[in-house]
């Protein structure tokens, strides 16, 4: 597989702030590629500079094969992006600004502009101000998804948009993966990455600090279990893994390292199951266990982080 | 308990007007404080603007003699529109020809810093939805456009107290601190009746390039209705609020009253201003948004296209406005030939000049005036890209298969082209209003020569812009005080004989002045390979510096 997105050691300082300390970023051609970070993380500024927007003091980019800085416009006809903050021109309708940047971007496919438009119920004839933040938003994400674009760069594209638009966004988003583009979507809205990203890349404080697929995350993490059984358990503090034990008649609950799911379900069955759940962890424990320091120093999970 | 409770009551429930204005003096606090360096930067040029000719006054004009040849030339219609009421030459003393020849010419730049200071704290700060976040604290709905108000009225006090002391401190013969004071007075009063202007101009339109245009049309529109009144010596200079302040008459009559209906104008359009602020909504001008075009058109859709779109309406409204200027002065070239005809002594002084004729003189001087119509054209088109990238507009085009350069380039041939435009424009509209009135013929090829050798100086200053936008681009300010600075020489230099070292910088002080002077390639050529680098350099410096990204 080839990378659509390599960048390695990626330094980027604003005066005095630091905004991307050393990231290693790689995003696989064909894939939908999560990035997660809080607040300030870096995730404008990476892919300000995956646009050749913004120029890193240090480290090396190749996007699609070649250099964003130097390439830039060779690159961008094959790039499309989803700007955090969509910003239109006050008097262009939203229809116009769609083409203008089609067009700029070296022509669109009409036919998918005017599904799209349908698709997100988008009114293609207001002018810039008089549209509401999610619909703004939607213009952006029509004009970059109309476009035959290799590669999509989206920073947040659907903080602002409805629940219903973000269904229609999920179902764009895997059409465009089926057609084996590449997709880079910065998001905090886990859910939503969770549901599209094949790999996922957690970035804090300008480095990335984890990076793979969701199954691989979450074999470094662990499992919630809670279990109905014939009598009481005993012996669960004793298992290697297991964490949290609480215990109050015949139910029981724990946390168990994904090493040791096995043996803890077989600790288990000794005492007959009569009913059990079990939930992944969720990506905000994921997150939480990057970015909650205090959190994450008090149990031994060294392994997850570095 | 309720005794806690009902003072805060009573004040929650109070007038209503001091819940509109809740705030304010936080906010004019806020504001002086966000324009710490734009503030003193304005009264700096402002003051220096007036103080430094005038000090230069006694070393133009020597001698009685020289002040009366001064006085004669500025006795005709022509002189006269360009300076102020005739009645100032009854005693033309220093102070007398301070006041007539700078009050209103400088009084123009304090109407455009007022209108820009009341638009910048009200409109722009909606139309940013900055307003929104104030708005959403505790402060009043009156609130912001009376600290915006309030700031002006505070910069204008300043700027009086200033030129007067400066005025004072020169102490030229004829001037007095009575006069001094009355002479910064009037300035700052028409400041704040220009600043009255914004205050209703802002409620019109959403948006604040809009606001700050109409407000600029009405002070030009200000001052070609004094300057159309005071060269007949009719009652028409008392249409205009710049007549207001020029029928003070500093150091000759001191007379302050004028002042009053400047003040009076004020207060009538601030009121218009918080009235109609009550019928529209926040962000939103008096009417609503029309729609558009759900697609875009062929011509749109490329970067020129584009570029020429967002510049549509300030092309459309210098235009509109070259045309009115050119077609303003027309007129006057019958009068002039006619009054100079019967003056000997003035047609000697010409012919000793080089033979020229009052017309072709009076032809040069226009074109100066049309020539910094055009540059503020030129540099408000060639600082537009600045504006789309901190509006965090330009950030997703770039993004695209466009190049900077490209992006960069059809913005800077917009300005190219657009300056010469107007400036031609103006040329144009000057000979066919002025073409019946004189027996000349090949006034167009005149006034259209005169008009298009400043051409290549037009380029320098949007080469220099571009240089900015390019290399320093939060000091994109420098290019309005390159405006300034050109506008100040250009203007005196009309009237009186600046030294060299003084106009040297300003490219317009390069290009021969036809039709009087004759014509010469060199420095045609050599400003346009000055602009060219200078362009070369902006364009370079754009590709290699980061964009400035919201
Ligand atoms: N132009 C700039 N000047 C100074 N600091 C900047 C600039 N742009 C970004 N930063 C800083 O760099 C850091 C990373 O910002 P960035 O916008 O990349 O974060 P982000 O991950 O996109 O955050 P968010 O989720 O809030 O959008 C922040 O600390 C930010 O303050
Ligand atoms: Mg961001």
């Amino acid at each position: 597989m080839t990378a659509a997105i390599a960048t390695s050691g990626l330094v980027k300082t604003f005066g005095a702030t630091r905004a991307l300390d050393g990231l290693d970023l790689t995003v696989n051609a064909g894939e939908v590629h999560g990035f997660l970070g809080p607040n300030g993380a870096g995730k404008s500024t990476t892919i300000r500079i995956l646009l050749g927007i913004l120029r890193a003091d240090a480290g090396s980019v190749t996007v699609l094969g070649g250099d964003p800085w130097a390439d830039a416009v060779a690159l961008h006809r094959r790039i499309a992006y989803v700007p955090g903050d969509v910003e239109l021109w006050p008097n262009l309708t939203g229809g116009e600004a769609i083409d203008l940047l089609g067009s700029l971007r070296g022509g669109l496919n009409r036919r998918r502009r005017d599904e799209l438009i349908e698709r997100f119920d988008l009114d293609p004839s207001k002018k810039g101000r008089t549209y509401s933040k999610g619909n703004r938003q939607k213009v952006a994400i029509v004009a970059a998804l109309a476009s035959d674009a290799e590669l999509l760069l989206l920073d947040e594209p659907t903080a602002g948009l409805d629940p219903l638009m973000e269904v229609v966004f999920q179902e764009v988003i895997r059409e465009v993966k089926a057609a084996g583009r590449t997709v880079l979507l910065s998001s905090h809205i886990l859910a939503q990455v969770e549901k599209l990203a094949d790999r996922i890349s957690i970035i804090r404080q300008g480095r990335i600090v984890q990076s793979g697929t969701l199954a691989e995350m979450r074999h470094l993490t662990r499992t919630t279990v809670e279990a109905d059984t014939a009598t009481p358990v005993t012996g669960l503090d004793r298992l290697p893994g297991v964490h949290d034990a609480e215990v109050s008649g015949t139910r029981v609950r724990f946390a168990v390292d994904g090493a040791h799911l096995d043996g803890a379900i077989k600790h288990l069955t000794a005492f007959g199951i009569r009913a059990l759940t079990s939930h992944p962890p969720t990506l905000e424990e994921l997150m939480l266990r990057h970015y909650g320091d205090d959190l994450a120093a008090g149990n031994g999970t060294a392994a997850a982080r570095r | 308990m309720t005794a806690t409770a009902t003072p805060a009551l009573g004040r929650t429930a109070g007038p209503a007007a001091g819940n509109a204005l809740a705030g304010t003096g936080r906010l004019v606090r806020f504001a002086l404080r966000r324009d710490r360096v734009r503030i003193p930067v304005w009264l700096a040029a402002l003051t220096l603007g007036s103080v430094w000719p005038a000090a230069a006054f006694p070393e133009l004009y020597p001698t009685e003699a020289a002040r009366r040849t001064a006085m004669a030339t500025m006795n005709s219609p022509a002189g006269l529109a360009f300076t102020g009421p005739q009645r100032y030459l009854s005693d033309y003393h220093y102070g007398s020809m301070v006041s007539h020849q700078l009050l209103g010419f400088v009084v123009v730049f304090v109407g455009i810093m007022s209108v820009l200071l009341v638009t910048r704290h009200t409109r722009a700060e909606e139309e940013t939805g900055r307003a929104e976040l104030v708005r959403a604290a505790p402060v009043g709905r009156h609130a912001q456009l009376a600290a915006a108000l309030i700031l002006a009225v505070a910069v204008n006090a300043a700027l009086a107290i200033l030129l007067a002391l400066g005025m004072g401190a020169l102490g030229l013969e004829g001037t007095t601190w009575q006069g001094s004071l009355l002479y910064g007075a009037a300035h700052a009063a028409t400041g704040v009746t220009f600043a009255g202007v914004a205050a209703v101009t802002v409620q019109l339109t959403a948006h604040s390039r809009g606001a700050s245009g109409m407000g600029f049309a009405v002070v030009g529109a200000a001052y070609l209705v004094r300057a159309a009144g005071d060269s007949a010596d009719s009652a028409l200079s008392w249409a205009s609020p710049i007549g207001w302040a020029q029928q003070t008459f500093p150091y000759l009559d001191d007379r302050w009253w004028p002042l009053l209906l400047n003040l009076a104008a004020a207060a009538v359009l601030a009121a218009a201003g918080f009235a109609l602020s009550l019928r529209r909504d926040l962000g939103a001008g008096l009417r609503a948004a029309r729609r558009g075009r759900p697609a875009a058109s062929r011509l749109l859709a490329t970067p020129l296209g584009f570029a020429l779109r967002l510049h549509r309406g300030m092309l459309i409204g210098f235009a509109v406005g070259a045309l009115l200027l050119g077609a303003s002065y027309g007129p006057f070239l019958g009068d002039i030939e006619e009054m100079f005809r019967d003056i000997q002594v003035l047609q000697d002084a010409l012919a000793a000049l080089g033979g020229a004729t009052v017309i072709d003189s009076f032809i040069a001087m226009v074109t100066t005036i049309f020539t910094l119509v055009a540059t503020v054209h030129v540099v408000i088109t060639a600082l537009r890209p600045r504006s789309e990238e901190t509006a965090g507009r330009a950030e997703p085009v770039l993004a695209t298969g466009l190049s900077r350069t490209r992006w960069l380039a059809s913005h800077l041939a917009v300005a190219l082209a657009g300056g010469p435009v107007m400036l031609l424009l103006s040329g144009l509209a000057l000979a066919a209003t002025g073409a019946p009135t004189v027996a000349e013929t090949g006034l167009f090829g005149k006034a259209v020569a005169a008009a298009a050798v400043h051409i290549p100086a037009l380029w320098v200053t949007a080469g220099l812009a571009v240089a900015l936008v390019g290399w320093l681009p939060r000091a994109t300010v420098l290019a309005w005080l390159f405006v300034g600075y050109v506008g100040v020489t250009g203007y005196l230099g009309m009237l009186l004989r600046l030294p060299s070292w003084a106009t040297a910088l300003s490219p317009f002080s390069h290009v021969p002045r036809l039709p009087v002077e004759d014509f010469t390639w060199t420095p045609l050529l050599a400003l346009t390979a000055i602009a060219a680098a200078l362009i070369a350099l902006g364009l370079y410096g754009f590709r290699r510096r980061d964009l400035e990204t919201k």
